[in-house]
């Protein structure tokens, strides 16, 4: 648990297990839609971010409600919309910060850019651009997995336009025919950069594409954090139990463009209208209250510890430097 | 007893999965059948289905998986059927296992095994020489043995190493030769050219089957009077530019062979290397023997009009002798 949990964590919030959760629910989408304002909003139009940026406002529920059901012998396979998976695996927002201004202190040390970052010593895995390229490679660290003798499961997360990619195909085929313990994780934001769901596949949902690997699939409410705690915590008993992969695909919206640079003219705007009203923050934010999970003053207070640790994070990746030129070379073989 | 090139790399993996319970193959046909070349005859009996994994026609499922196991400790050897397939897996290895290293530090300890090569009349797509799609991209290593001796060293060592390593085994060379292998265990290093033929005159730097075409031509040329140091380079990534460039310095005359196609083939890297390194030491020009730039056909009369032999080397050299 990081350290804001534990310093915000107040009488009530762990009064029962359900209250707890919902803490954690509300503190990690929280301090990913704080952390990629920052990014987006301040720090890329400051200059100090060098390169592209990719949020996921609006489908925080999507990685806070998966990756929290994650054991640590999971190994998690985020895409670039799914800050959420690295602090809850406890990467801290400096070092994210860091990683976006291209900083030796950044996950990466400035080697590579944005979401394009992985630790195997907390089971997560990089993307590449291509992002369905990461789907065989999930399979095959599920194979790994079991062929180990471990009871750990993948998480693999894909937006919906990389279901279109031959190598998502290939590698949830392969994971199927394997019956390895994959869960697949669908973000299906509707768009794929410019592209609609229309443009992008025939059937009307990614979860229709299950039966033809005679996969169950389920369809979930992404801007839901207990729907889609509760659908992964199915989808995840599942394949550990070693009935073989699962595919969920959580129904949200993209709420900003493909990029800090796309102001997304091409979406409807009643579509952001729309989909603002179910912005997952404030919809739980209601449901805490209502269900006597916090009181008003401490989810105030829990925002108030987001920021702190968030200009904490800004402050650090300041502080840290660029990368040395002089290890260009470093890194590309073990010894060469 | 003699051992085929096909057969030491049979041993070679049979002896490292022996040795270590993390490496496992997996690929098309390679179980039950044993593979489309044989070359896993065997294993599957011994080894069952955990560590013998048979795949859907997946070349990119196969090389993720391999990827993915990799990341997570294991040491896989996959199988492209054919070396001309290895394209349908090309974004797996150059963008994902090239670079993991680099970007985030972490290893991908896995093999992939390419059978390639021309005069087997495999036509365009079963006989291709594809190496240098890989040889420019950092991150890979790409190796070529050219013997039955550097064969099962380099896949032992290959399977050893921590980066990715991309085994091209030479289809023509599967059943034609054989040689006594040693006993006792060995393996041969990544990243070393060898002199598998001394001389003084000129230097044919090749590798896989075209090594065989080059120490025939150097027989011929040697009745002739002529003494040819053929080097193999055994390696392609990373590149032994200095073995080849101390053997230009002795020689003088350097002729680049390679049954790949010529534009963009290994022969101009070793050009513009020789060139920034030995310049001085030349008395000739540097020359290519290398396949055309095209498709690699089918029938019997273009296919050898279109592979490099000993023939074409040996007028090149002769024009080399008299320059």
């Amino acid at each position: 648990m990081s350290r804001a949990v534990a310093t915000t964590l107040h009488q009530n919030w762990h009064a029962d297990p359900q209250a707890e959760l919902a803490h954690k629910c509300l503190y990690y989408m929280s301090l990913m839609r704080e952390v990629e304002d920052r990014i987006e909003r301040k720090l890329y139009r400051q200059g100090k971010i060098v390169g592209g940026v990719y949020v996921g406002r609006g489908q925080e529920a999507i990685p806070v409600g998966t990756a929290l059901v994650a054991e640590p012998g999971d190994v998690l396979f985020p895409s670039h919309r799914d800050m959420a998976v690295f602090l809850i695996r406890g990467v801290t927002p400096g070092r994210i910060f860091a990683q976006y201004m291209g900083r030796a202190g950044g996950v990466t040390g400035g080697r590579d850019a944005n979401m394009h970052m992985g630790d195997l010593n907390r089971n997560i895995v990089s993307i590449i651009s291509a992002l369905a390229a990461t789907v065989p490679v999930a399979a095959g660290a599920a194979l790994a997995l079991r062929y180990q003798g471990s009871n750990g499961v993948v998480f693999s997360y894909f937006g919906e336009g990389a279901t279109s990619r031959g190598d998502w195909h290939e590698g949830v085929n392969f994971a199927t025919v394997q019956k390895l313990p994959v869960v697949f994780i669908c973000i299906n934001n509707q768009y794929a950069y410019s592209t609609p769901l229309g443009l992008q596949m025939a059937c009307a949902n990614v979860a229709d594409r299950g039966p033809g690997y005679n996969m169950p699939a389920e369809i979930v409410d992404g801007n839901d954090v207990l729907a889609v705690y509760e659908a992964t915590r199915r989808a995840v008993d599942h394949a550990r139990s070693g009935n073989g992969p699962y595919l969920l695909e959580c129904k949200t919206f993209r709420m900003t463009g493909h990029s800090a640079h796309d102001a997304a003219h091409y979406v409807p705007k009643d579509l952001f209208e729309e989909w603002s009203k179910l912005d997952p923050i404030t919809r739980f934010e209601a449901r805490t209250l209502a269900e006597g999970w916090g009181t008003q003053a401490e989810i105030d207070e829990l925002h108030a510890a987001v920021h702190r640790e968030v200009d904490e994070g800004v402050a650090w990746a300041d502080e840290s430097p660029y990368p040395d030129p002089a290890t260009l070379l470093d890194g590309v073989y073990e010894s060469y | 007893m003699s051992t085929t090139y096909l057969e030491a790399i049979r041993e070679g993996l049979w002896e490292e999965m022996e040795r270590d319970p993390n490496v496992f193959l997996i690929g098309e046909d390679i179980g039950a059948y044993g593979g489309a070349f044989k070359v896993t005859a065997g294993f599957f009996e011994r080894f069952g289905a955990r560590r013998v994994v048979d795949t859907p026609i997946s070349e990119a499922a196969i090389v993720g998986a391999a990827i993915g196991a990799a990341l997570m400790g294991l040491r896989p050897v996959a199988e492209m059927q054919f070396a001309d397939f290895i394209s349908c897996g090309f974004d797996q290895i150059v963008n994902f296992a090239a670079k993991c290293r680099y970007r985030w530090n972490a290893s991908v300890p896995m093999v992939v095994r390419a059978p390639s090569g021309g005069g087997v009349h495999g036509g365009p797509f079963h006989s291709q020489n594809p190496e240098m799609w890989f040889v420019r991209t950092p991150g890979l290593k790409v190796v070529a043995p050219a013997t039955a001796y550097d064969a099962k060293g380099l896949i032992k060592s290959a399977i050893r190493d921590n980066d990715p390593v991309l085994f091209f085994e030479h289809k023509a060379l599967y059943r034609r030769i054989k040689e006594d292998l040693p006993s006792e265990e060995y393996t041969v290093p990544i990243g070393k050219a060898k002199v598998v033929r001394e001389g003084k005159d000129l230097t044919i730097v090749t590798y896989g089957a075209m090594v065989w075409v080059a120490l025939e031509a150097a027989a011929t040329l040697a009745e002739e009077g002529a003494s040819v140091e053929v080097v193999d380079l055994r390696t392609l990534l990373p590149l032994d530019r200095e073995t080849v460039c101390q053997s230009v310095r002795k020689t003088s005359k350097v002729l680049l062979l390679h049954e790949d196609t010529r534009t963009g083939g290994m022969a101009g890297e070793l050009a513009a290397s020789i060139g920034e390194s030995v310049f001085e030491h030349l008395d000739a020009p540097i020359v290519r023997v290398t396949a055309p730039d095209t498709p690699v056909p089918y029938s019997p009369p273009l296919e050898d009009a279109f592979l490099p032999n000993a023939e074409k080397v040996i007028a090149k050299a002769r024009w080399l002798f008299r320059y």
